[in-house]
């Protein structure tokens, strides 16, 4: 008995991006993100691991005014699969023009102290998967010379900190790869664009106790669009406080800082 | 990544900390919740009902019930909020299948603009499909559409007995029945297909008549109950004998609009000091109130917000009470028992301490969706009290009386108070709905309303 609708809303002015590809459709940022896209008409194509969460997502964003979406389910933890879903990219979504890495997990501290495998699999989820990843999409776009290329790190991968480094410097790696991937990617035109989110009210920190340092998805989503229509510099902090308290931590000397319990 | 295995939600849970951020819309009475599970897909909710101890559980929405029925104090909450995923459509029939954190708000914005009206709604937009199938909510169209599980088509239930059971009026029937108005004991929602309405646009022809008396407001909604879609009236409760108020009916209109997106006003940024609301100002606010309307009496055409959800623009106006909440009240009197009717309003008045308008309607006389469903024939009258302590507590004992002799009830999504005798009089059948329960459900409202039974 149920169909699904396909509405065609108008898209906004000064909207640069129109396909849109999401790797880790399922996070709670790329929820949000996908929400306020699908507002604005957009193409979108989630990658996640589940079919049946990408089949549900589907039929909201639709209804809800996306042109299409297309879904592909994959873990993309697991590097073996890229080529697959790269292909898959290409074949059905040909001309994207955006990419957004949205996917990461965050272990408890002391388990990947513990556990070497914990620790093994937090870097690669956060940053070697993400890496390999990113240097599929890195390449098309190149040759394309054209689009937008973005990935969601963390304030966390700003400084190593006693309470979150393992997590941190995953993300930190990942902050330093798209850096340098940005320079190279200069000349052809393409923009790589480095997402620092402080700490969001998601279901990735449900398990922390949520205080009013915590962001609102809604926001960081408004922030991050914002930025992959070109209207962001190439480094985004959201919401925009962190820069400036950022900026400070990283100027901490070390022999002070190393005594910092947070 | 959102998909967490077994192992590692167990872990999480143990590292979270009991909360008192979940409140209902009365901000009375105070609780705190255990744990308060999120799950942010419908796949996780089978785990949680399973490795949940016997009534330990409560599935929560908006929060927007006033009193404690949607709360579970010293226990856990399965917070639905973020399942909110609208599943399909069908622009034939114009059923809309859901998830049971969707708000009324959300299937306005999706669907108005396609010709789509919500059949029933309350008056906010601000509650979940959850919430508006578990208190069978009804609107301004009770008259004509009754509750809004009439028109409710199907629905998945989440049960920790039974895994997801499908129920609709011909399939698992009792189960259905008892859903709707089941106060979210019977399982969690995991959607629901519900019928919307066809509409022109976002206007309402409205038109607004003062009355004078309780009488002449009975010969208004009559009048007007065959020609109106929607009738309400709001009632100035200081006016004691001197009863005065305005009658408010309205119809879709056949004008098309293009601007859909609902108007905001102010948000209060903190709860008030209690002095704030006294007799005084709620005096003064009433009289502008009817002035304001009686002037503007005879037709408008309204925007869809102001019509159905005028206090919606003020966000989070329950902070007006201050620190300590309000309690609402809400009875229906049966029989247009306009004698009791009176002397309800006579104790208000006398007391000094009503509120803001109230409400009143008459209910139609439909056969009810729910077996627990609140409405039925007669008049209902919902106002606002600031809780101040025994004082409010002493008066609405008194109210009690009254619609306890005339044979009426109270509408349990408004009640923080009433006694377990009160809730036998008002659903004399409340005993064949207790073996639908979940036996991992439970809530604060129905351990006080039926525990000492």
């Amino acid at each position: 008995m149920m169909m699904t609708i396909t509405t065609r809303s108008s898209t906004p002015r000064t909207m640069r991006m129109q396909k849109i590809v999401i790797l880790g459709a399922t996070s709670g940022i790329a929820l949000e993100i996908q929400r306020q896209l699908a507002r604005q008409g957009q193409d979108l194509l989630l990658v996640a691991r589940s079919a049946q969460r990408l089949s549900e997502l589907q039929s909201d964003l639709l209804a809800r005014g996306a042109q299409q979406v297309l879904t592909i389910a994959a873990d993309l933890a697991d590097v073996r699969q890229h080529a697959q879903v790269f292909d898959f990219v290409r074949r059905s979504f040909p001309n994207f023009d955006t990419v957004l890495l949205a996917y990461g997990t965050m272990e408890d501290q002391q388990d990947a102290e513990a556990s070497v495998d914990v620790l093994l699999d937090e870097l690669n989820v956060n940053f070697v998967s993400a890496a390999a990843l990113l240097t599929l999409f890195a390449a098309d776009l190149e040759q394309r010379s054209t689009g937008c290329l973005a990935a969601i790190t963390s304030v966390a991968g700003d400084r190593g900190r006693r309470s979150n480094y393992v997590y941190g410097s995953a993300k930190g790696a990942l902050s330093l790869f798209l850096q340098g991937l940005r320079s190279r990617l200069h000349p052809a035109g393409v923009k790589v664009i480095t997402i620092k989110p402080g700490p969001v009210q998601t279901p990735m920190t449900d398990h922390l106790a949520h205080s009013g340092r915590f962001a609102q998805p809604e926001r960081v989503a408004r922030d991050i669009i914002r930025a992959l229509n070109r209207r962001a510099p190439d480094v985004l902090y959201t919401p925009w406080f962190w820069r400036p308290i950022m900026t400070a931590v990283r100027h901490l000397p070390e022999t002070l800082f190393k005594r910092l319990a947070f | 990544m959102s998909g967490q295995s077994a192992a590692s939600l167990q872990k999480k849970r143990a590292v979270c900390a009991p909360t008192d951020q979940y409140l209902s819309w009365g901000r009375y009475p105070k609780t705190v919740h255990q744990h308060v599970h999120r799950p942010a897909w419908n796949d996780q909710v089978p785990e949680i009902l399973f490795s949940a101890g016997p009534g330990s559980l409560l599935p929560y929405g908006l929060g927007r019930s006033y009193g404690d029925s949607c709360l579970n104090d010293g226990r856990e909450l399965v917070d639905c909020h973020p399942l909110n995923r609208i599943l399909g459509f069908d622009a034939e029939t114009g059923i809309v299948r859901c998830e049971s954190g969707v708000t009324l708000s959300d299937l306005i914005e999706v669907f108005l603009p396609k010709g789509w009206f919500l059949p029933v709604t309350p008056g906010t937009r601000f509650v979940t499909i959850g919430g508006a199938i578990a208190n069978d909510v009804h609107g301004k169209n009770h008259h004509r559409a009754g509750t809004f599980g009439a028109h409710l088509r199907q629905l998945g239930l989440h049960r920790s007995d039974h895994g997801l059971v499908v129920c609709s009026p011909d399939l698992n029937a009792d189960m259905f029945q008892a859903t709707i108005a089941g106060l979210g004991l019977t399982g969690v929602i995991a959607w629901a297909d519900i019928q919307l309405k066809r509409v022109a646009g976002p206007w309402i022809d409205s038109s607004a008549v003062p009355f004078h008396s309780l009488q002449s407001f009975l010969d208004l909604s009559h009048e007007s109950d065959g020609h109106f879609e929607y009738t309400v009236a709001w009632l100035d409760c200081f006016a004691g004998k001197h009863t005065r108020g305005i009658f408010v009916r309205g119809n879709h209109s056949e004008q098309r609009g293009q601007n859909f997106r609902p108007q905001w006003g102010p948000r209060l940024p903190f709860a008030l000091p209690a002095l704030a609301l006294n007799r005084y100002t709620v005096k003064a606010f009433n009289n502008l109130y009817y002035h304001a309307h009686a002037a503007k009496r005879g037709a408008s055409l309204v925007r869809y917000d102001s019509f159905f959800y005028p206090l919606d623009s003020i966000r989070r106006w329950n902070l007006l009470y201050g620190k300590r909440g309000f309690l609402q009240y809400q009875c229906v009197i049966p029989e247009n028992n306009l004698v009791a009717l009176e002397e309800v309003l006579d104790r208000i008045a006398r007391s000094g301490m009503g509120s803001f308008l109230g409400v009143l309607k008459q209910f139609g006389s439909g056969p009810p969706a729910g077996m627990l469903s609140f409405p039925r024939p007669g008049l209902t009258l919902a106002l606002d009290f600031a809780m101040r302590g025994e004082p409010t507590l002493q008066l609405l004992c008194s109210l009690d009386e009254v619609v306890r002799q005339s044979g009426g009830g109270l509408y349990p999504a408004k009640d923080a108070r009433m006694s377990p005798a009160l809730f036998e009089a008002s659903f004399p059948r409340w005993r064949s709905f207790v073996p639908y329960i979940d036996p991992k459900m439970s809530s604060s409202f129905w351990r006080r309303v039926t525990e000492a039974q």
